[in-house]
């Protein structure tokens, strides 16, 4: 299966993919090893670290971009993270990270229904395969 | 989707005219302007910069490659608080955390940005005047420059910020564009009657509680209201939602003189005895106060200096204040005054960002909505809000006193 999306920030990842029910602040929101340290988030102690993320939006706090760009750079953030919304605030942690370190996280808008919950799957750019 | 135009400047400035640190610069504001389906750029006259407030090793790296790259502000900027207070250094007691602050406060510095370390910069000479566009970050100073000044910031971030105070421009769009303005829901705070000072902080936690996107009119906001109340109004609606801008009617410069056909929500007391509740743990025992979020103008210092007179404090008490209010205070024996009474006057930081209050605190007083929406998952305290008076009171007899 093949989904095109809007690229806010180009990169190739793949993984396994984890579904948010609810938007994620990253500041205040996970901790420096990608665990969702929210108490009301409901995915609250899920690990982020490696996967797809599957999220509505970002939330809250412009912090979050520093958060994510730290992340980037400890090898702790999620492998590509889809979104159903542009949110400008992750992707500038994204393009950061990538000014700074070299390293390219993918940040997609796309609708993500489709994709099951076991699938692997593969990002490049606004391309989403599994 | 629209494109981007850039004018020849702009596009001088993204192909390294001006340099590498520009250039950059320019990248993070193109990139985001395109996200946000931006039609041009914007010039700024100002910009409030929040990437000083240190956030891991990412933040020194950012600063640093600026400083290497050879980037300086183009606009006057001033910064926001960062992880330590560079006046009383030993206040802190992470030293990781302090040293590593001081190392990126230094580097904002290096990069041409005015040592202000205050999240109040409006209360500051030189502030913008109506309908500038400006480059504002820290939630507070953006609700406060949009609302009660008239000058126009989107909500600017980490990164963000300091790359407007380097290129000299913001995206348009957002709250710089008339059109994103407008009011789009009243909230009829009429049946409030009589407002404390506390009135405003909850006031604000409910409206940002549950405004979403919208942009609320306010009725019935006291026409002596002073900066001061909007200022716990709009930063307390600021932390608790994503509000970066609000009207009051005949008192903002903006707000609508009529609101036919707007949605209206009515605020009454039992809404703000709901978010107090929430807002508040009940407790009678207490181990701290700490007022001064956002930090404490030189007004609100007078009139605590002047609650102060009488019986000794029991409990420590913490002020956070810019340390040019902090030098004023001093010129005129007020600061004199607060410290005598065994008050901690903290400048350049405030005590919900950075590791001041002791670890073994449970239970801090605060007149601050925002603080006290923080401070439980930064510092891990459970928060009593209370007004001023409620404040010194409780200070005074070692544990909670509330007036009624």
């Amino acid at each position: 299966m093949i989904i095109h999306g809007r690229t806010l920030h180009p990169g190739t990842a793949s993984g396994t993919p984890i579904r948010l029910t609810a938007p994620l602040s990253f500041w205040g929101g996970t901790d420096n090893e990608g665990r969702i340290v929210d108490a009301h988030h409901p995915q609250c102690g899920e690990v982020l670290t490696g996967r797809i993320l599957l999220m509505e939006s970002g939330r809250g706090s412009s912090s979050a971009s520093s958060v994510l760009a730290e992340q980037i750079r400890a090898g702790t953030a999620p492998a590509a993270i889809i979104l159903s919304r542009p949110d400008p605030i992750i992707p500038l942690g994204a393009l950061i990270a990538a000014e700074l370190y070299d390293l390219n996280l993918p940040v997609v808008v796309a609708s993500y229904d489709a994709i099951p919950a076991d699938a692997l799957v593969q990002v490049t750019d606004g391309r989403i395969t599994w | 989707m629209p494109t981007l135009d850039l004018t020849a400047d702009e596009e001088a400035m993204l192909g390294g005219r001006d340099g590498g640190g520009v250039a950059l610069a320019m990248r993070v504001i193109v990139g985001q302007a395109r996200i946000s389906d931006a039609p041009r750029l914007v010039e700024i006259t100002s910009a409030h910069v929040d990437s000083c407030l240190y956030h891991g090793q990412v933040s020194l790296d950012f600063a640093h490659r600026l400083v290497d790259l050879g980037a300086q502000v183009r606009v006057p900027t001033t910064l926001n608080v960062g992880s330590t207070d560079l006046v009383h250094p030993g206040l802190v007691r992470d030293h990781e955390l302090a040293a590593a602050g001081r190392e990126l406060m230094a580097a904002y510095v290096e990069l041409g940005c005015t040592p202000t370390f205050t999240c109040a910069p409006y209360q500051l000479p030189n502030r913008p005047a109506f309908g500038e566009h400006v480059a504002w970050a820290e939630s507070n100073a953006i609700v406060f420059a949009n609302s009660v000044l008239g000058a126009r910031t989107d909500r600017y971030g980490d990164f963000l910020d300091v790359c407007a105070a380097i290129t000299g421009r913001a995206p348009y769009a957002g709250l710089q564009t008339p059109e994103a303005r407008r009011g789009t829901v009243v909230f009829d705070c009429r049946p409030l009657g009589e407002f404390s000072d506390l009135t405003y902080p909850l006031l604000g936690h409910h409206i940002g509680s549950v405004v979403g996107a919208e942009i609320p009119v306010l009725l019935g906001i006291p026409s002596e209201a002073s900066e001061d109340d909007l200022k716990a109004l709009g930063a307390a609606a600021a932390s608790a939602g994503g509000v970066a801008l609000f009207h009051a009617v005949g008192i903002t410069p903006e707000a609508p003189t009529a609101v036919d056909g707007l949605p209206v929500r009515v605020v009454d007391l039992e809404t703000l005895q709901r978010v107090r509740r929430e807002l508040s743990t009940v407790a009678s025992e207490l181990d701290a106060v700490s007022i001064g979020t956002p930090h404490a103008s030189y007004a609100e210092c007078v009139r605590l200096s002047e609650l102060l007179v009488g019986p000794p404090l029991q409990l420590p008490f913490y002020l956070s204040t810019a340390r040019a209010t902090r030098e004023l205070l001093a010129a005129n024996g007020v600061l004199q005054v607060l410290e005598g009474a065994g008050v901690t006057v903290i400048v350049d930081t405030c005590t919900y960002v950075t590791a001041i209050l002791s670890p073994t605190w449970k239970y801090v007083m605060t007149n601050s909505g925002k603080w006290a929406h923080y401070a439980p998952g930064n510092i891990n305290v459970s928060a009593v809000l209370g007004s001023l008076t409620e404040c010194v009171a409780s200070a005074r007899a070692g544990h909670v006193v509330l007036d009624a």
